[in-house]
């Protein structure tokens, strides 16, 4: 008998009889009255930057000012334009690891936490969310969710091979119980908020 | 980072961490972090559904005594748990002995109910570890029942004869000598008399009580004759 096989068969033994599927209470996915502000709220108190754009606002300045005047920025974004990604990158992304400014579009984001939920069509490369030493991600102020329940109903039967939740920058407190941002990923994240 | 840096990976999981549908998958999300450091999430939630092409994804479910515990009906509930450490943190025994006090990967009161499912003569001494204080049962986002699941490991501990003889002889003595209240007095009285007269016969290494401490000086009465000296007084 296969491992596989011996211990299908012992949790069988061992079943506890049926249950029905459980039912997420309405109270957790109520919405919020300002999703947006509880976004950026969460955020900010999480370690996140968030930077307003407005329609008449030029997205390519504002992104550059936010990081001193440099256009030294990988974009994978579809908004705007900086470095591109190019073949070799992508196919070795160990070659990344110098990286310091990498920005990508986020499909929403959740205000119950502060999450912004991207795929492969967002970041390209998998190890680029988390290769780079500052994460820039655009996010329009329509696609921000109350709750993770709205957040899973809106990813529903989607098809990705890697999806990420990020809520930003990488962090520990492992040692002493003292706060590290910038631990095993980006050191900042910024969020360039579309209105 | 690194598990799309390598061209294989590989993942380890208890058979009892799946779920239904990845719509619950918010609700565990929540539980987790909030639990664990009081984040509102943790900071990476990465939905892996497919390895890139040419490179590998491998899951290895991980039984290791978890069908066993499926079928203890008194313990089952344990396996609920999501590894989240609340009842480390606020577990009175953990937060004074720390993790390596446990012998076993999982400490503080769930690694109590867990590693005596795995075996039970070796870790026979963790459920008595607790006060039973409750405070695990209580911070538990996921509701194991851990102080009585400690109290229940005990019994069965004790019933499958891994309790020491020290503490068998001990609690029959205890209990010959509480069932009487004329020999329970008489062996106060003895006890405070041996004290006074010989203290060395309780103060010395034999006693595990001493190791760390002075014995306290031997009352007069026992408390029931002092009440019934006092109470007429007043």
């Amino acid at each position: 008998m296969s491992s596989r096989q011996s211990i299908l068969a012992a949790v069988k033994r061992s079943q506890p009889g049926k249950a029905n599927e459980p039912i997420i209470p309405a109270a957790l996915s109520e919405p919020f009255a300002d999703a947006v502000s509880n976004f950026c709220t969460v955020l900010t108190g999480i370690g996140g930057r968030v930077t307003p754009v407005y329609e008449s606002d030029n997205l390519q300045q504002i992104i550059s000012d936010a990081f001193n005047g440099t256009t030294d920025i990988l974009s994978v974004s579809e908004h705007v334009s900086f470095q591109t990604l190019n073949t070799t990158a992508a196919e070795n992304p160990q070659g990344l690891s110098e990286l310091e400014i990498a920005l990508m579009d986020a499909q929403f984001g959740v205000a119950e936490n502060g999450a912004v939920w991207l795929t492969e069509a967002q970041y390209k490369v998998r190890a680029l969310p988390f290769i780079c030493s500052h994460l820039a991600v655009i996010l329009h102020i329509k696609n921000i969710v109350s709750t993770m329940q709205d957040a899973y109903q809106r990813i529903g039967d989607a098809a990705y091979g890697f999806g990420l939740f990020i809520a930003g920058p990488s962090k520990t407190a492992d040692i002493e119980q003292s706060l590290v941002l910038g631990a095993h990923g980006p050191k900042t994240m910024t969020i360039f908020l579309m209105h | 980072m690194g598990t799309h840096l390598a061209d294989v990976h590989i993942a380890c999981m208890g058979i009892e961490k799946l779920i239904p549908k990845r719509d619950h998958l918010g609700v565990f999300l929540r539980l987790l972090a909030r639990s664990a450091t009081g984040q509102p999430v943790t900071t990476y939630n990465s939905h892996f559904s497919k390895p890139l092409p040419g490179r590998e994804i491998h899951i290895v479910f991980v039984d290791n005594g978890r069908s066993i515990q499926l079928g203890r009906e008194d313990f089952r509930n344990s396996l609920k748990c999501i590894r989240c450490g609340t009842c480390m943190n606020t577990c009175p025994v953990y937060r004074r002995s720390g993790g390596h006090s446990y012998r076993y990967a999982l400490s503080g009161p769930i690694g109590s109910i867990l590693a005596p499912n795995l075996d039970m003569k070796k870790y026979a001494d963790l459920p008595f570890a607790s006060t039973l204080c409750g405070s695990c049962t209580n911070v538990c986002p996921v509701k194991i029942d851990i102080h009585d699941q400690l109290y229940k490991w005990r019994q069965e501990i004790v019933k499958q004869g891994y309790g020491t003889t020290s503490k068998t002889v001990a609690m029959k003595g205890v209990a010959f000598v509480l069932g009487s209240p004329v020999l329970y007095r008489f062996a106060g009285k003895m006890a405070r008399w041996v004290m006074r007269v010989a203290p060395g016969l309780a103060a010395n290494k034999m006693n595990p009580w001493y190791k760390q401490r002075e014995m306290p000086a031997p009352p007069k009465d026992s408390f029931g004759e002092w009440y019934a000296k006092n109470r007429k007084k007043s």
